[in-house]
């Protein structure tokens, strides 16, 4: 940030745009596989049909757990702040794809297993995930100072990740041992209902993709603000 | 100065802190008493309810405790910029973490023992016959919940709304602890009294993870 106070992180509209148109009309495209092309199925009929945003938005949302964890690792290893800026983008996909999936699910599991919510090893810690997450988010808006907000919300990020597969398991045992309903894990699937639940994940993950290169891209443009603001009031202007 | 001594430094200055001015203990105790005692109307507490409900109850208690009480670990280093002379000894900062985590076991382990039996007298429970296990598993319970507690009070401490930052943060990341030691404590409690090695060895997972996880990483919390 020498000489005159510009900023440096350039955009090319045109480019942005028909990411995006590309990104929806595969989510149209999805949308259409999962209603009109796949079968429907024998015994849940139509609602099976949530199905193809239900598991996908899950498996999006495990990427986006992936990359959150490696970019806080990446950051407290570096100190780069670009790591943290993917985290928290990263971050707040996979608190909206849990969401989608944690909605879809007892939308699903009503009038097949009769309960909006089972219970079960599965659906309980992805809860509790989410509820990790939120609060990683929560903690990120209460620490004002960027690297100091970098460095704490990575050492969060860290341990939620190390506690995934605790709550799954307590969870999970816990369950074993109590009675609860006999749930079906779906088994057989016709060949033609992988292939849509497999275009529909590519969608989502492609929707992920654009959305979390335009939140990097926003945190990166509100650091500079920050440190063009601090300069121009270091010069007095 | 090595670990294990310069760790016991910190947790005789935390242990002195705390005996002169016994504010931390007294509360907690009087908050858990009080909890234990609400839960009682929220249920028919007879002798069967009560080993099913009771051990659950104990442990939210000293789950909703241990989040006010590691509160001040870290916020009472504020007032005078204490942190920052710890930081400055020649000492490892992890030894500023582990003798911190061991205080709070202490303390949150002497709220139990005191508890122990008012606990066993208001919910009709024989604890005696169990009382070696049962320690145990509050102890190693305890360990979980002082390990994460501690670095994440650290971590709350520099946030604003900490008070209500590190229950939120701390809740969902101890789950795991709040089942095994209810699971655990339901079994001593049961007319068997058998202790499923199962809950014992994941209480011991839990702790070892997380010690772990607290030396690899529990420096950065405290970094100037």
């Amino acid at each position: 940030m020498r000489g005159d106070l510009t900023a440096t992180t350039k955009s090319n509209p045109a480019a942005e745009v028909l990411w995006s148109v590309l990104a929806f009309a595969f989510l149209a495209l999805a949308g259409y596989a999962a209603l009109f092309v796949a079968p429907t199925e024998l015994t849940m009929g139509v609602i099976q049909r949530i199905f193809y945003f239900h598991v996908p938005s899950f498996w999006t949302a495990f990427i986006a757990i992936a990359t959150t964890t490696f970019g806080s690792f990446a950051f407290l290893k570096t100190r780069a702040m670009k790591w943290d800026w993917i985290s928290v983008s990263a971050a707040e996909l996979a608190t909206a794809f849990l969401t989608i999936g944690l909605v879809t699910g007892p939308i699903w599991a009503k009038p097949v297993w009769g309960v909006w919510w089972a219970w079960d090893a599965r659906t309980t810690s992805t809860f509790v995930l989410w509820a990790m997450y939120v609060s990683y988010l929560l903690l990120r808006t209460l620490v004002d100072e960027p690297e100091r907000r970098a460095l704490l919300s990575a050492v969060v990020a860290i341990f939620a990740c190390l506690d995934v597969p605790l709550v799954y398991f307590s969870i999970w045992w816990f369950r074993t041992q109590h009675p609860q309903p006999v749930i079906g894990d779906g088994g057989y699937l016709d060949p033609r209902m992988t292939k849509v639940l497999l275009f529909c994940w590519g969608a989502l993950v492609a929707l992920f993709l654009i959305v979390v290169r335009q939140r990097y891209r926003l945190e990166k443009l509100r650091a500079e603000v920050d440190a063009l603001r601090m300069e121009a009031e270091r010069r007095g202007l | 100065m090595s670990l294990p001594r310069s760790t016991g430094v910190i947790l005789a200055k935390e242990l002195r802190v705390e005996l002169r001015s016994r504010e931390l203990l007294s509360t907690t105790l009087v908050f858990v008493l009080l909890v234990l005692v609400l839960f009682s109307f929220t249920f028919d507490p007879t002798s069967a309810e009560a080993r099913r409900f009771g051990p659950g109850l104990l442990w939210l208690g000293l789950l909703f405790a241990s989040s006010l009480m590691l509160q001040p670990s870290f916020v009472r280093e504020q007032a005078n910029d204490t942190l920052s002379a710890l930081r400055m000894a020649p000492i490892e900062p992890f030894a500023i973490l582990l003798g911190k985590i061991a205080s709070n076991v202490i303390f949150l382990f002497f709220v139990e023992l005191i508890l122990l039996p008012i606990f066993a007298a208001l919910y009709n429970l024989a604890v005696l016959p169990v009382l070696g296990r049962l320690l145990l598993v509050l102890f190693l319970g305890t360990v979980g919940l002082a390990t994460t507690g501690t670095v994440f009070s650290a971590i709350t401490a520099q946030a604003r709304l900490r008070e209500l930052l590190l229950p939120l943060l701390l809740f969902p990341l101890v789950a795991p602890v709040l089942i095994a030691s209810t699971e655990a404590t339901v079994g001593l409690l049961s007319p068997e009294a058998a202790l499923d090695r199962v809950w014992l060895v994941f209480l011991i997972a839990f702790d070892v993870v997380f010690l772990t996880a607290a030396w690899l990483f529990g420096e950065y919390v405290f970094e100037e």
